[in-house]
């Protein structure tokens, strides 16, 4: 045990075992929020979905917008710890669980949204393949019955992720603390020792988890990008979707990492944990996925433009100069412009540039999925049946809900679980002397001795 | 032998004058939503009357084109739907199961014509449209979508009728309501399976073209106007 351990401790379980008054006013205001937006929920179901702006020819819009924006930022954390954990840096050890979290909260929020837009919300288990008497199975053309089992496959996979590496921790709360604690966290230890047979399943699993989940993770928002792909619609019916939305969806989960990021390190004086170095290795991480997006979006309208159809025309000119064009720059100033402005230069590249590019992007990426879905619904091949759309207040409510409870579900985590693996941040306190053998350096004239 | 029912519209033929969107409102129960609904985009018209203008006023043409779902034999709605609720019958027929749809409205996104249609209420009728439902045909609830059927249920009276008097079905024995109501005859339905019946000679002509040129293969068939070909 190194000499920094009982500090370790000391900070990172302190907000389990202290609770201030704000914390309670925090959970109480966004709880009351999460309310409101089941409410909006039931008065849709009640009154008919025609309380929402949907109309005909838009069938989707905000829910599903927020759908493809929520599994985007679920992208952050999994495949970034999977990939840092992978290369080893050293540097991710206080950034994991706080980043595998936003992934398993955001995939159970976006999971709502396919439920949330039914038509007949309360026949949604109709979507999951189950033995039904009628020997009735879901479609297993529709990219919709792909999508849950992609999810489904990505939240059992990202949960495992997020709870593997908690199991020490959770002995070592066991062991610091008594009462009620005592009990649940041991129970949530299942029977952690400590002993080498146990670090070494557990190294184990986690190395496998690392490597499986990355290709879960792309395949994931490839999936959701065929909900639009696989329909012949103008703007939508693209070979370029796949990997566009798994780097857009990699942009936001950064931008979503740091803002929680930036968040606990205020409000949980994480300031010794998590440092600028996090932030400025991030936002280059940022900066990099900025630049990625900014070239899928250049060679998407590039290729529409040279394609000139007709129909593409439509929807390519109400984006660019239409009804949809204050939206459309807004999204590249909010995705491409301020992250150069904010991420290229290592002074501005603080924590609050990070912030505020990273505010930006998720900005950006919202407008840029509905942008995705509207403009295209509105403008399919004949002109007659051409269609706009404003939200009305329940979409509203739902989406600003959901926001709510992603940080809700944030915030009730980081209170009983510590947010930085303690365990992982010790290993590192110790393993300073002797570096490993892949991480190395191996000099040219040192490698065939 | 299967059947494959379609439609010859003969733009040259319609006048716009839409007894065909009436009827087919009478006839299967379709709701009407008001003017304020309607105004808001959820108007339910199985079939409608597209117009486009052409020129500068007063030099002003306008054209009109009658647009139902065509039933296409590759149709985009059939496998984007996840519980089979749109699905293709035996005899060609793009189904619509009101039981199996659940409303995730991406049938209704898939389609190149937007000729799907969502309930977004419960279906409501001013009086005395109350009095005057089609008992053959079910009334949809809220959250599911609907669209042209073809007047199926007359489709399967007229199967039943010819079986009882054990005769073959013969072309014209079934008129959709749209095609029945057509004051100019700018309809015509049938059995494109059969070569002698009038709607496979129509839809040979040389006028005759799909509404869009998506490989489809819609079995609605749209006979140009004579000044346009």
């Amino acid at each position: 045990m190194t000499a920094a351990a009982p500090r370790i401790n000391q900070d990172l379980l302190r907000p389990l075992l202290e609770t201030s008054w704000r914390f309670y006013a925090l959970v109480l205001c966004l709880g009351a929020l999460v309310a409101v937006g089941v409410g909006a929920w039931f008065y849709q179901v009640y009154y008919g979905f025609g309380v929402t702006g949907i109309r005909w020819p838009i069938y989707w819009a905000f829910y599903i917008t927020n759908f493809v924006f929520w599994i985007g930022i679920s992208h952050a954390g999994t495949l970034i710890s999977a990939i840092l954990r992978l290369v080893n840096a050293g540097w991710r050890r206080p950034v994991t669980r706080c980043a595998e979290a936003i992934t398993v909260f955001a995939l159970m929020i976006g999971a709502l949204f396919p439920m949330i837009h039914l038509g007949r919300p309360w026949l949604f288990f109709w979507l999951i393949p189950y033995p039904s008497e009628r020997q009735i199975w879901p479609n297993p053309r529709s990219p919709l019955v792909w999508d849950f089992f992609a999810i489904a496959t990505y939240l059992t996979g990202s949960l495992l992720f997020l709870l593997l590496p908690m199991i020490p921790d959770f002995a070592l709360v066991r062991d610091k603390t008594t009462g009620w604690r005592k009990k649940t966290y041991g129970m949530l230890a299942l029977g952690w020792q400590g002993t080498p047979k146990q670090w070494h399943r557990l190294e184990s699993a986690m190395q496998i988890m690392a490597i499986a989940i990355i290709p879960v993770a792309v395949s994931v928002h490839t999936i959701v990008s065929f909900d639009f792909s696989m329909a012949p619609v103008p703007g939508w019916h693209s070979t370029i979707f796949g990997p566009y939305f798994v780097a857009g969806a990699i942009f936001s989960g950064i931008a979503a990492l740091i803002i929680a990021m930036a968040a606990l390190r205020r409000f949980l004086h994480l300031e010794e944990y998590l440092h600028p170095v996090h932030f400025q290795n991030l936002g280059k991480l940022l900066l990099l996925m900025s630049l990625l997006w900014a070239y899928f979006v250049f060679n998407d309208r590039l290729m529409i433009w040279y394609g000139n159809e007709p129909a593409e025309m439509a929807v390519f000119w109400v984006t660019q100069r239409g009804s949809f064009a204050p939206l459309h720059w807004a999204m590249i100033v909010c995705n491409f412009v301020i992250p150069l402005l904010f991420l290229t230069h290592k002074r501005v590249r603080t924590i609050t540039g990070c912030v505020i590019a990273s505010v930006a992007v998720c900005i950006g990426m919202w407008l840029e999925r509905f942008l995705i879905v509207v403009p295209a619904l509105g403008h399919k091949y004949l002109p007659y049946s051409w269609g706009s759309y404003s939200p009305q207040p329940v979409e509203i409510l739902v989406t600003i809900s959901t926001v709510a409870a992603m940080i809700l579900l944030y915030v009730l985590f980081a209170k009983f679980v510590p947010i930085i693996s303690i365990w992982e941040l010790k290993v590192g306190e110790q393993s300073r002397l002797p570096t490993p053998e892949a991480m190395r350096e191996h000099p040219l004239w040192q490698a065939n001795p | 032998m299967a059947r494959k029912w379609g439609i010859a519209v003969d733009l040259d033929r319609c006048t716009g004058c839409g007894a065909c969107v009436t009827a087919c409102h009478a006839e299967n129960n379709i709701p009407t939503v008001g003017a304020a609904e309607a105004a808001r985009g959820r108007a339910m018209h199985w079939i409608r009357i597209e117009r486009y203008w052409e020129g500068e006023f007063p030099d002003v043409r306008v054209k009109f084109r009658p647009v139902m779902c065509a039933h296409c034999d590759a149709a985009p709605c059939e496998p984007v739907c996840p519980t089979y609720a749109s699905h293709h019958t035996a005899d060609g027929l793009n189904a619509q199961v009101y039981n199996r749809c659940i409303g995730t409205r991406y049938c209704a996104n898939a389609c190149p014509t937007n000729v799907r249609f969502f309930n977004f209420f419960n279906p409501a009728w001013d009086k005395p449209f109350h009095l005057q439902f089609n008992p053959d045909v079910s009334v949809r609830s809220v959250g599911i979508m609907e669209k042209c059927t073809f007047c199926v249920q007359r489709i399967k009276a007229a199967d039943s009728a010819a079986k009882a008097d054990g005769r073959e079905l013969k072309d014209g024995d079934v008129q959709p309501a749209c095609a029945q109501s057509c004051p100019a005859k700018a309809l015509v339905f049938g059995d494109l399976q059969d070569p002698e019946s009038e709607v496979s000679r129509l839809s040979k002509s040389p006028r005759g073209r799909p509404l869009l040129d998506l490989g489809l293969l819609p079995k609605v068939t749209y006979l140009s106007r004579q000044t346009d070909v």
